[in-house]
């Protein structure tokens, strides 16, 4: 049943009746939610898709917020009909762990709904406005003998109307922006002349297209290449007449898995859910043939063949990811000796051993494998892509270990690179020289975990690190790596709040409020920012937002410098008491204690009284005398950024 | 294809479109017999027709559909053509 049309990097579902059969009669919620959720690691087409999604929506009437899943609030906002699509966009966010409610504003009420502060857009309350723009809407009438700059002009102003919109939407609705591109559909006139032509309705959309994506550059709002996107099976495949014509559907409806994937990716980058770790298995997955068997001299790799030369682009296309600061990792069954001889004695190996962040050869299996490697780079298994030519090892890891992502891997060598570009697994919102560093600070992270073997104990370890904390505000500097962290932070961290820039910005400057980054440097490099600490002032009280840290940094004391630094701040201020909540999920139970650790007494009751009436049930609600605190002694020298 | 299987082949994409379908597909049914048949499913079944089928309607052929009997018409002729 593959279509073009369908995710390529899915597995097929076998047998569609019986799973689906099976979901109707499953009477417990939860139980049933798992169910969906496997399936929809499946490749649906849109009609699958829609019924999954049926059953997703009864399923969540009974279990609003299933553990695990971040719930994303989305409008979806356009020119055209979109409905169509929202099925999609869902079943392909349970694919990251993201449970997608929306709201579709009727077509062509985009502007309205956005200015009218009672609309139900502003009653949705999104985390997130998705703006969706045709081509015949967007089109701008300039006459086919406009001058460049007359067409600028007009362009200029069109885009103007649309930066009002973001910005009115970012600041009333305190949401991320998503704003598609426009395919080109404009009507060719002549042919390729009309690119040449600055006043022809191509031109002009081409111009607009251009001026649209840089302006969301300066305003961060993000972009959903739809154009880019839609090129690559082709704009018949993308786009049907008699579509637009019956419905004012833009995308078709067979589309839509692909489509749904492209907005539910964005969502996951939102919320840090993005793949941080791409796993690669070695014989036929970086070269032709089994180095154990065939001998390092033998090995399909580079040029001479086309195969070698299809190996050979697979592996630079991994270094460019480790470059874009994606750790690679191996999990390879090999000697461990045989298979790192393939990397130095090779002369057409472009990956190096010290590419990648863990290097695991055995003949264990490869779901014990992949959960050593999470836990070496202290990453959640959910970050981890595993990328294996044998179907068998993929089986095996889907069914032991469901979070991790295994693409399905083409049987030609030719088309591993297009396989990772199509699932999307790595995509962002935005880029920080931390996360290009990222791959380094994993290595540096090898290095640190020998200088702690060698030493004797932990406290000469820790003093020997030579660590120094730099401490900032929330600044335009800051504030993009800081909501990034925020974001994705799932296992430091007592809140698990997330927030938009916005809703940030509007924070920190409220007075009274405390807004922290924390950025740790040793003697090994720049670990980047770690922390984040943000408390609101109610009164002579603060009450911890936010305490979060990078895992990357866990047991070097950072928390009790970031306590200290508050506490401080609270004491210069006049504030006499700190509060702190811990609010559990499925990920932070390594941070449950962390206020008694830190000082803080526990208060009863937690739920109930205000301010924390609008705490889970489930929260605990801890106390910290300002005046009675010592400073925790620690090992890190603190400085200003 | 025989009309007993364009039914049959039809009351699965139905089906799928569907999930408490509890009426038999003739020539007489229409959107008046299925609740759910609102104007956005009519597309997802014009869609799915034309996958679950292997043709693609045109515009005019669309807005002539009365009921499944019609549907049913239009998709004989479509695969007769393609013969």
């Amino acid at each position: 049943m593959s279509s073009p049309n369908l995710p390529a990097w899915l597995p097929v579902l076998a047998d569609a009746d019986a799973a689906f059969g099976a979901l109707k009669a499953a009477p417990d919620p939860a139980a049933r939610f798992q169910q969906i959720a496997r399936i929809a690691d499946h490749q649906l087409d849109f009609m699958q898709a829609g019924k999954l999604d049926r059953q997703l929506e009864r399923t969540l009437a009974e279990l609003p917020e299933p553990a695990g899943y971040d719930t994303v609030r989305v409008a979806w906002l356009g020119s055209s009909t979109l409905d169509h699509l929202v099925p999609s966009a869902r079943i392909a966010g349970l694919r990251r762990g993201v449970v997608m409610r929306s709201y579709v504003a009727p077509y062509g009420q985009y502007r309205q709904e956005i200015l009218d502060p009672a609309s139900e857009l502003a009653r949705f309350r999104p985390h997130v406005v998705l703006l969706c723009l045709d081509p015949e809407h967007a089109a701008i009438e300039t006459g086919l003998g406009a001058a460049r700059g007359d067409v600028e002009a007009a362009v200029q102003a069109h885009v103007a109307e649309l930066r009002r919109l973001w910005q009115r939407a970012a600041d009333q609705l305190g949401c991320a922006v998503i704003q598609e591109t426009i395919p080109n559909l404009a009507p060719v006139l002549f042919g390729s002349y009309d690119r040449a032509l600055p006043g022809s309705p191509a031109a002009v959309l081409d111009r607009l297209n251009r001026a649209m994506i840089d302006a969301a550059a300066e305003d961060r709002v993000l972009l959903l290449d739809l154009a880019g996107w839609s090129a690559r099976l082709g704009h018949d495949a993308w786009f049907d007449r008699v579509r637009w014509l019956q419905a004012k559907q833009l995308v078709a409806p067979p589309i839509a898995p692909l489509y749904g994937e492209l907005v539910a990716r964005l969502l996951a980058a939102l919320r840090g859910r993005a793949r941080k770790c791409l796993v690669l298995d070695l014989d036929n997955t970086l070269w032709g043939g089994v180095v154990g068997d065939d001998g390092v001299d033998r090995l399909v790799l580079g040029h001479g063949t086309a195969a070698g030369e299809g190996f050979a682009a697979f592996q630079h296309h991994a270094r460019r990811l480790k470059d874009a600061g994606i750790v690679l990792a191996v999990c390879s069954k090999n000697d461990r000796a045989v298979a790192e001889a393939a990397f130095t004695q090779h002369p057409e190996m472009v990956l190096k051993l010290d590419d990648f962040g863990v290097f695991v050869a055995n003949w264990t299996d490869k779901a014990g494998n992949l959960r050593k490697i999470a836990e070496a780079l202290n990453l959640g298994l959910d970050a981890l892509v595993f990328f294996d030519d044998n179907p068998a090892e993929r089986a095996l890891v889907r069914a032991e270990l469901p979070m991790v992502a295994v693409p399905e891997v083409p049987a030609d060598p030719a088309y591993y690179v297009r396989t990772l570009e199509d699932a999307g697994y790595f995509e962002v919102v935005s880029l920080t020289g931390d996360d290009l560093a990222r791959a380094r600070s994993y290595q540096d992270n090898g290095r640190r975990a020998q200088a702690l073997e060698a030493a004797t104990d932990m406290d000469s370890f820790l003093a020997g690190l030579g660590m120094s904390l730099q401490i900032g505000g929330v600044d335009p500097h800051s504030i993009v790596r800081v909501t990034q962290l925020i974001n994705k932070t799932n296992q430091f961290n007592v809140t698990t709040r997330r927030t938009t820039e916005a809703e940030l910005r509007a924070f920190a400057a409220e007075p009274g409020n405390v807004a922290l980054h924390f950025r740790l440097l040793d003697r090994f490099g720049d670990n980047g920012l770690v922390g984040v600490l943000l408390a609101r002032a109610t009164g002579d009280r603060l009450v911890v937002d936010t305490l979060l840290m990078s895992c990357r940094v866990l047991g070097r004391g950072v928390e009790l410098a970031m306590i200290n630094e508050l506490v401080a701040r609270a004491a210069a201020a006049g504030v006499t008491e700190i509060l702190g909540d811990y609010i559990p999920t499925a990920k932070n139970a390594m941070v449950a204690d962390l206020f008694g650790r830190l000082g803080f007494t526990r208060v009863e009751p937690a739920h109930g009284s205000p301010p924390e009436a609008t705490l889970p049930r489930a929260a605990s609600r801890w106390r910290l005398d300002v005046r009675a605190f010592t400073r925790h002694p620690n090992f890190i020298a603190v400085g200003d950024p | 294809m025989t009309d007993p299987e364009i039914y049959q082949r039809l009351k699965r994409v139905f089906l799928d479109i569907f999930d408490e379908l509890d009426v038999e597909l003739t020539p007489e049914t229409s959107a008046a017999d299925i609740p759910e048949w609102t104007s956005f499913n009519h597309v997802n079944i014009i869609v799915a027709c034309e996958q679950a089928f292997g043709v693609k309607f045109g515009t005019p052929e669309i807005e002539t559909l009365k009921n499944v009997g019609d549907l049913v018409a239009l998709i004989r002729g479509k695969l007769a053509a393609k013969k």
